[in-house]
């Protein structure tokens, strides 16, 4: 493309054009158009039942933005992101390196690794109500607990609860790192590896210095899918927390359900921003295309 | 325990990765403190995986690895004081030259300022000052291969195995890094392995030369010793330079004996000491190509010439000082006459020529 692009042909032009036009066919209309539409409706005034008047008014941005309740779901949002992002990354990075460094069978780490992905053979609610034998109030757990004598309540905090919405996340999610993690370790060179042991690194110094720096761009691509998911999610909250627990989506989601398209348009927006936000962060600490080409 | 010399003994070492079949079959070898000692042979003989196991990174299945007096077999490869040379060198790519060669000061634990000023100082022995702050994939593959020799080099090991060290280099690059190499072992004066399949790298580095093929050694000696005098066929076919006849002895008479074979004309081979040969024993000669002497049909033969073998000239190759004459002189093996510039220009052959192919009889050796 950029070779055509100074081409002085109008030919090569449309050539170049022609080569991108698929990706173009599906980006306009599934997400160029939507999100136009969201940015339109939070300029927008309402009735109150639903009418949208066209128009240009900052007011449901300053609605969004005045409220208290707002801070307060980003604060729990941000609260279950990091959570998240935190366990899965821990798990999802030893996972991966136990498949790539430790499971000398090829074949063996490919069973494994489908293994993985045994979650995602059933829906996600099915995965979460899952959750409530184990962890309920007369779940295995707190039964378990019981027997062993270690409680003499039940406890309440395991299910319908902050921790079961992280645990519910984690569960998940921790796949989206798994697998970029995996791969970019995959590609770590194994006598690159020995070559540091031949240094007298140990283990750990091995892990530190070598591994980590080298999956950096997957744990950077993990991280962009799990934060991305539990700041765009609201479901898992509602039904983990058994109500208890909101997140920024779970309010606009409100307001759709009383028709309070604008403001639930302007929160989007902003939820938007945010997010882009975070991943720019992300990508400012990772070059991912450099570290993918290389 | 404390290893201070570079000298290594293998005694019965075997490695078998199966469990069934022996990649390395029993090898016995002693390796001076300071020598610089080539393995050589086809890929797959093993040569790697004995280099593995003097570093470490390979167990040997049985017998011992001794270095500098202690058995090493079991230690990692920090104890052992040896320091290894990837194929391909395995650099670290997200670190920059300087911490490249500084990883190993690193994860010794020494203080940054002191590790990077033995690095600057490494880095300038191997001429990379101005590359130091490069990334490996930003430098010539000449210039990799220096800085992974320096990042071997710094931890002041008393052997440094090299695994094939030259192969990712082109022709030219390849003779100077190899004088270069060789500089170094000196400079350093530590005992060097390197593991390569070029008979011309082997024969230009070594002090000693360990030929192996499906993981025994065939023949260990100085450069000259294996090239000069191989032991057996196979020996003498993958250094080159030797033509390999075989025959049945026909007569034994005194010092020497006649070998009889498949192409018209008995060889006269003079006999080895120890050898005791019999009317009728199968066995291989070997004649060294540049010794073959090239006489037009009729013409005397030279002084102490006593075969004389007809040949078809089939191929010609000019080499620069000699010229590559084929023949057809033995019906299954390659015969060639290596003969100097001059003397073939002075009476240029060509191809289809009939010529008669001597050779003084006493530089005929009998193989093993």
């Amino acid at each position: 493309m950029p070779m055509q692009s100074n081409s002085p042909l109008p030919r090569a032009n449309l050539a170049g054009w022609l080569y991108v036009s698929p990706l173009v066919l599906v980006l306009v209309p599934f997400f160029v158009a939507p999100i136009l539409v969201v940015l339109a409706a939070s300029v927008f005034t309402t009735d109150g039942f639903g009418g949208l008047t066209p128009g240009f008014t900052l007011s449901n941005y300053a609605e969004v933005l005045s409220s208290g309740l707002t801070l307060k779901l980003y604060l729990a949002t941000i609260k279950f992101t990091v959570l998240t992002w935190m366990f899965t990354l821990l798990i999802g990075f030893f996972v991966a390196y136990f498949l790539v460094f430790h499971v000398r069978n090829p074949l063996l780490a490919i069973g494994l690794f489908l293994i993985c992905t045994v979650p995602f053979w059933t829906s996600n609610i099915i995965r979460m109500i899952s959750w409530i034998p184990l962890l309920g109030k007369e779940g295995l757990i707190n039964d378990a607990l019981l027997a062993t004598g270690v409680i003499r309540q039940p406890l309440d905090v395991l299910l319908f609860s902050d921790l079961a919405v992280v645990i519910a996340y984690v569960h998940q999610l921790t796949i989206f790192m798994i697998v970029p993690i995996f791969n970019s370790m995959a590609r770590i060179d194994k006598r690159v590896i020995e070559a540091a042991v031949d240094a007298g690194a140990s283990r750990f110094e091995i892990m530190r210095h070598i591994v980590v720096p080298m999956s950096k761009s997957g744990i950077a691509l993990g991280s962009i899918f799990v934060v991305s998911i539990v700041m765009g999610d609201f479901f898992v909250v509602k039904v983990m927390s058994g109500g208890g627990s909101a997140s920024v989506v779970s309010a606009f989601y409100e307001d759709v359900g009383v028709l309070q398209y604008p403001t639930a348009a302007a929160s989007a927006v902003l939820l938007t921003l945010v997010l882009m936000g975070v991943v720019a962060l992300i990508l400012r600490t990772v070059d991912i295309r450099r570290e993918i080409t290389r | 325990m404390k290893i201070e010399r570079g000298d290594i003994e293998l005694a019965g070492v075997c490695k078998s990765f199966d469990g069934v079949s022996n990649v390395v079959d029993g090898v016995n070898l002693k390796i001076a403190d300071g020598a610089y000692c080539c393995f050589i042979g086809p890929s797959g003989c093993g040569k790697t995986t004995i280099l593995r196991m003097i570093a470490g990174h390979e167990d040997p299945t049985a017998g011992e690895i001794v270095i500098g007096g202690h058995n090493v077999v079991g230690l990692p490869p920090v104890q052992r004081r040896t320091a290894m040379m990837f194929q391909s060198y395995a650099l670290f790519p997200h670190l920059t030259v300087r911490d490249n060669i500084a990883f190993a000061l690193r994860v010794r634990g020494m203080a940054k300022a002191d590790r990077l000023r033995a690095a600057d100082a490494m880095i300038e022995k191997v001429r990379l000052t101005p590359f130091a702050d490069r990334l490996p994939a930003q430098l010539s593959g000449g210039q990799q291969q220096r800085v992974a020799l320096a990042r071997a080099a710094i931890t002041e090991p008393r052997v440094l195995l090299l695994d094939e060290p030259l192969s990712a280099l082109d022709e030219q690059l390849r003779v100077q890094m190899r004088q270069e190499l060789r500089r170094m072992q000196r400079d350093l004066g530590i005992t060097f392995i390197h593991v390569t399949h070029t008979q011309l790298e082997a024969i230009a580095l070594a002090d000693l030369v360990v030929v192996m093929d499906n993981g025994r050694i065939k023949q260990a000696g100085p450069a000259r010793e294996v090239y000069a005098q191989p032991h057996d066929r196979y020996v003498a076919e993958f250094m080159g330079g030797q033509n390999v006849l075989s025959g049945r002895v026909e007569k034994v008479n005194g010092a020497s004996f006649m070998l009889g074979q498949a192409a018209p004309g008995a060889i006269e081979v003079p006999l080895r000491a120890r050898s005791s040969l019999g009317i009728g024993d199968k066995i291989d000669i070997a004649i060294r190509r540049d010794d073959v002497a090239l006489v037009r049909p009729g013409g005397a033969l030279p002084t102490g010439c006593s075969t004389s073998l007809p040949s078809r000239v089939l191929a010609i190759e000019y080499q620069g000082y000699f010229v590559k004459v084929m023949l057809d002189t033995v019906p299954d093996d390659e015969f060639v006459a290596y003969v100097p510039e001059k003397t073939f220009f002075a009476d240029p052959l060509n191809v289809g020529d009939v010529v008669v192919a001597t050779w003084p009889t006493e530089l005929a050796r009998p193989l093993a």
